[in-house]
């Protein structure tokens, strides 16, 4: 039998932005078991509810993770404000959808970028986030920040957009759309990227359902499991399907997201068109959260869970962010299994690990 | 003591993730990326300590991951600096409150540089990065006079302490709780900063 | 227009000895397991287990003592519920029992022990 060699993968690692361990068990160059183990960037910001009053603590779920800040805060949101039976008025229901789907745009244009730093392509890498810059510079425009903005709040928001801004924001996206187009092809097509992907870390429809996955990890198996379709936000009134791909290997995660880029700027232009007039944000006064509510959310890593329990307080009681890699693990760890040890970086990104998101 | 002459024109910098939200963690990439470009600088993002010549850390640091930046530090040549990229690296930030975490960088290794904002801008980060240079230079300067430990500037470790918000530490109490970081840096002091490496281990295991 | 489903979910309370059988049915209908949490109220800790089928929530809730929290694992039924568990295990220190894949409280690496559930009273478990 051939010799077991168990090697430390990470904390600090040079294809890992932030800090993931896994112990991977070798077998000469064949992983034969991976076993993660997190709480280097655990913080527990969950416990911080009860130090701060339910409308200050949007703040605190923003900051759950830099990547998809916005879609947290108002994940968190939608949670307090099924848990009050508020309702949020549409021209603010559009603009969430608006922003998270910008937010998709900016992290799945993140994600490609270290995929290609990952598999050694470092022009793609800058080109992808040259173009990523893009959406940044919306957010910017539109809200003052570039990684956090803390626009959402319980029963709304706190920032406008005028539909001139969201015309021109669309007319910039079509700009972008070009260039990704030429940038995809490099992805999808060319060869040596394909010999990185195509077949790699392969997970069955199965395999995928019985593993919980979720989000891109679970569609490139052909899972389908897009939140957006229950209706919530702007989603409702748009026209989409989910991308589904079936391949399940690192290619079609990799097409998954990219289709989705299309998809986001589409879902964008088609909310932009439907935008009603009116007030962003209802107001809140005198009462407080007192039940348990479950909100649901398409973050761009998948499907996340926040709940909220109040007690008629200030404070609330509990708040719980289930976040998308934290249900990509038992995946990754199943995919890590029989894998080349050079292809284990590859395997880590493409299930889009985040790390903060993931032990909070 | 002879130095590199030319570390200042090229530094090469490494990028640690200590507790933060990851927000600072991609604008410190995004540093890198086209828009930003700190290439220019002459600077390169290496994976490696014993390359690097400027240790950029964000997020607070907790229990975990405490000797994980130690080591990073440790590892490093000298003469080096320290840029603390955010407001978690700085203090804690909105983390501060937290069971799990213990404070700013500079609770455990001795930082040059404070970037604030949440999460850090790109031009901040570039900022304090060039700042880093000026004390990367009279780091190495002192270095090449002989003077054993390099530390010269800012390098000082507050245990108790507010941050005033114009990039100074704010004792306590009047002249209790400075500690100055320079503590001698030689290879085998145990009781310095220095940590016996607990991630590279390897085993192997007979079957 | 779609209709919002997310606003219809139900929260039901079940006896933690039931707990299995009425996991079991929620398998057989074609639900899946989305989250498991724990919340501490007063002197007793709340299990809430998150199904979803075709968009639609329910949600399972269990009291367990807080002082010595013990449960069944439903990792025979999902195994992939072994995130959710460990983490609980960690954070408030409840016992599962036949847990499929136990980091024995070394999942979460964290400075303080059971920080959520402050009554915890370490037994002699191992």
């Amino acid at each position: 039998m051939a010799k077991r060699t168990i090697i430390p993968f990470g904390p600090q690692h040079p294809v890992l932005p932030e800090p993931i361990h896994l112990d991977l068990v070798l077998e000469d160059e064949t992983v034969v078991e991976a076993i993660p183990q997190i709480g280097y960037i655990h913080r527990g910001l969950e416990k911080l509810v009860e130090k701060n009053e339910w409308p200050e603590m949007v703040y605190i779920i923003e900051r759950v993770c830099g990547i998809c800040s916005f879609g947290h805060g108002w994940g968190y949101c939608k949670s307090v404000e099924g848990n009050l039976g508020v309702e949020v008025p549409p021209r603010a229901e559009y603009l969430r959808t608006i922003w998270h789907e910008l937010g998709r745009i900016h992290s799945h244009l993140l994600w490609l970028g270290l995929l290609a730093d990952g598999f050694g392509f470092e022009s793609l890498f800058m080109h992808t986030w040259r173009l990523r810059e893009t959406i940044l510079d919306i957010f910017e425009e539109t809200t003052g920040g570039r990684i956090i903005f803390s626009v959402c709040k319980v029963g709304g928001l706190r920032k406008d957009v005028s539909n001139e801004t969201l015309d021109k924001i669309v007319v910039r996206l079509r700009g972008l759309e070009k260039e990704l187009k030429e940038l995809t092809e490099v992805f999808l097509d060319d060869v040596s990227v394909k010999n990185r992907l195509v077949g790699v870390g392969a997970l069955t429809k199965e395999e995928a359902t019985s593993l919980g996955a979720v989000g891109p990890v679970a569609r490139g198996s052909g899972v389908s499991n897009d939140v957006r379709q229950d209706g919530h936000g702007a989603y409702g009134e748009l026209d989409f399907e989910p991308c589904l791909e079936e391949g399940g290997d690192c290619y079609a995660r990799c097409k998954v997201r990219i289709r989705e880029l299309f998809q986001s700027i589409g879902l964008i232009a088609q909310a932009v068109s439907k935008i009603p007039d009116g007030e962003i944000a209802v107001e809140i006064k005198g009462t407080h959260p007192a039940g348990e509510f479950v909100g649901r959310m398409e973050q761009p890593r998948g499907e996340a869970y926040y709940y909220s329990k109040g007690s008629g307080q200030k404070f609330l009681e509990r708040i719980r962010v289930r976040t998308p890699t934290n249900a990509n693990i038992p995946a990754l760890v199943k995919t890590l299994a029989g894998s080349d040890l050079a292809d284990v970086p590859m395997l880590v990104l493409t299930i889009d690990p985040c790390i903060s998101c993931t032990e909070r | 003591m002879k130095t590199m002459a030319s570390i200042t024109k090229s530094p090469w910098i490494i990028h640690y993730d200590g507790s933060s939200c990851n927000g600072c963690d991609i604008e410190v990439l995004a540093c890198l990326t086209p828009m930003y470009d700190v290439e220019r600088f002459g600077i390169i993002n290496t994976g490696n300590p014993k390359h690097a010549d400027i240790f950029l850390v964000t997020g607070s640091v907790n229990e975990q991951n405490i000797p994980v930046v130690k080591q990073i530090y440790n590892q490093m040549p000298n003469p080096k600096v320290v840029v603390a990229i955010g407001i978690c690296a700085t203090s804690g930030g909105i983390f501060r409150d937290c069971y799990n975490i213990i404070g700013g960088i500079d609770k455990v290794i001795p930082v040059d540089v404070y970037v604030p904002g949440c999460a850090a801008r790109p031009e901040a980060i570039i900022d304090g990065v060039v700042k880093g240079l000026g004390v990367l230079a009279e780091k190495q300067a002192a270095l090449a006079k002989g003077i054993a430990d390099p530390t010269v500037s800012g390098a000082y470790r507050y245990e108790n302490g507010t941050y005033d918000g114009d990039g100074t530490f704010l004792p306590e109490e009047e002249g209790d709780t400075v500690i100055a970081a320079a503590e001698p840096q030689s290879t085998d002091d145990e009781n310095g900063l220095r940590v016996k490496p607990a991630m590279t281990e390897e085993q192997e295991v007979d079957d | 227009m779609t209709e919002r489903k997310d606003l219809t979910q139900e929260i039901i309370f079940i006896e933690a000895g039931d707990l299995l059988a009425a996991v079991q049915d929620l398998k057989a209908a074609g639900y899946r397991l989305g989250q498991a949490c724990a919340t501490t109220v007063g002197g007793e800790l709340e299990v809430l287990y998150t199904f979803e089928k075709d968009n639609i929530l329910t949600n399972r809730k269990i009291k367990l003592d807080a002082k010595h929290p013990e449960a069944q694992s439903i990792s025979a039924i999902y195994p992939y519920v072994f995130i959710y568990e460990n983490e609980m295990h960690d954070l408030f220190g409840i016992t599962f029992k036949n847990l499929g894949l136990d980091y024995g409280g070394k999942f979460f690496k964290i400075s303080k022990e059971t920080p959520w559930n402050p009554l915890f009273e370490k037994g002699d478990e191992n």
